[in-house]
């Protein structure tokens, strides 16, 4: 009986370790991290999904989902209801530290026109770098305190040199270093992961659902989603950050925020980033 | 999409319905010790990064009420709390595997 029980326990240990060995490239394959085909399935999954979308179209969010939409964002740029910001940006953006010292001095080119470069992946520090975040160290750099993550100042400052910025192609960077490949893997993985007690994930509603409603809203697509921002929000009646983004959409559904800039968002703006790559800046937007 | 989010929350209370004992009668002493699981379990889910928002609404029910001498009130929301933390912690596990369903290839 004993030798027939360990005959038996030999056979499946073998059976179980020549199946592991099977599966085994199998799965190294499955998960091997390519960004590049990535983002051309995740462009190409829209494309085919809204054929009748021009591609550079998909940064305008619900009104390139919507004919009627469309219409009354065009009449809403005329006056642009995130005109404030950008002026207020505009005057931030000039106007010197108490050590005399400008955003300028912080960032390539004096911050005009690079809004497409960000975020990026820092090889000294090992990590994902938001324009959001490195206004920020530009702030405490020069002596200055941070200003909130979400909204106001964070979002004039962001709108201006997204605006500086228009019209130039999203432009992210994966350079050849593990920890960048483990960055945006990570964000993909948070942006497909569903949390919150309605069990959502990002991409039930901005990938399986773009263009339907949920209540009064038009979902927007994921494609081009970060290249709009920062966003005036009809229903925030004022401007937001991508961190106000990010917090919001984990509030509602009912899953517990993290903080701004946490490695998380960072990631999963790099991610969301790079799969938009080629598309226009369009930011700063409006939204319903 | 309304259809959606009425499955997964109608999955998801369900979970958290069966995962909930059955609920007693409580004293302040059951009430501690529920509140304490309650918050053990929310700070796993914490671990986790996938805490809900419900939990900790229902976790300041439990205490409002514990607070107002209400200890039956109290100890219903306190396991139903326990509960909902369970769930995320559910949820963040099994996710650790199943976001690749989702994903665009």
């Amino acid at each position: 009986m004993k030798l027939r029980s360990a005959i038996f326990l030999a056979s499946a240990a073998i059976a179980l370790a020549a199946l592991t060995l099977a599966g085994a490239p199998l799965l190294a394959a499955d998960d091997k991290i390519d960004p590049v085909a990535d983002a051309k399935a995740f462009q190409k999954f829209f494309k085919d999904k809204f054929p009748k979308v021009k591609f550079e179209d998909f940064v305008n969010g619900p009104y390139s989902m919507n004919e009627d939409l469309y219409r009354q964002w065009q009449d809403k740029e005329q006056f642009p209801p995130y005109e404030f910001s950008l002026e207020l940006g505009k005057e931030m953006f000039s106007k010197p530290f108490k050590n005399g010292k400008t955003y300028a001095d912080c960032f390539p080119n004096g911050g005009i026109g690079i809004r497409q470069n960000y975020p990026y992946f820092d090889e000294k520090e090992g990590k994902v770098i938001t324009l959001e975040l490195a206004l920020n160290r530009c702030r405490e750099a020069n002596g200055e305190p941070p200003f909130s993550y979400v909204k106001d100042e964070m979002a004039a400052l962001t709108a201006y040199m997204a605006f500086t910025s228009r019209g130039k192609p999203m432009d992210i960077k994966i350079p050849n270093d593990p920890r960048a490949l483990a960055a945006y893997q990570n964000g993909k993985e948070y942006f497909y992961t569903r949390r919150g007690q309605l069990n959502f994930s990002c991409a039930t509603c901005h990938v399986q659902s773009p263009g339907e409603r949920i209540r009064a809203e038009v979902l927007a697509p994921a494609l081009g989603i970060v290249n709009a921002m920062p966003i005036y929000r009809s229903e925030w009646s004022g401007m937001g950050t991508t961190s106000r983004r990010f917090t919001t959409c984990n509030s509602q559904i009912r899953a517990v925020p993290l903080n701004p800039q946490d490695d998380e968002y960072r990631n999963v703006e790099y991610y969301l980033s790079y799969v938009s790559n080629g598309l226009p800046i369009s930011g700063p937007g409006a939204r319903p | 999409m309304r259809n959606l989010m009425q499955k997964s929350a109608l999955v998801l209370a369900l979970f958290a319905a069966d995962a909930a004992p059955a609920l007693a009668a409580g004293s302040e002493d059951e009430f501690k010790a529920a509140y304490a699981a309650a918050e053990a379990a929310n700070k796993e889910a914490g671990k986790l990064r996938n805490q809900w928002t419900t939990t900790a609404n229902t976790l300041a029910a439990a205490k409002k009420a514990a607070d107002a001498g209400d200890f039956d009130k109290a100890t219903a929301s306190a396991k139903e709390a326990e509960a909902l933390a369970k769930a995320s912690i559910f949820q963040a596990t099994s996710e650790k595997t199943r976001w690749k369903d989702l994903e665009i290839r």
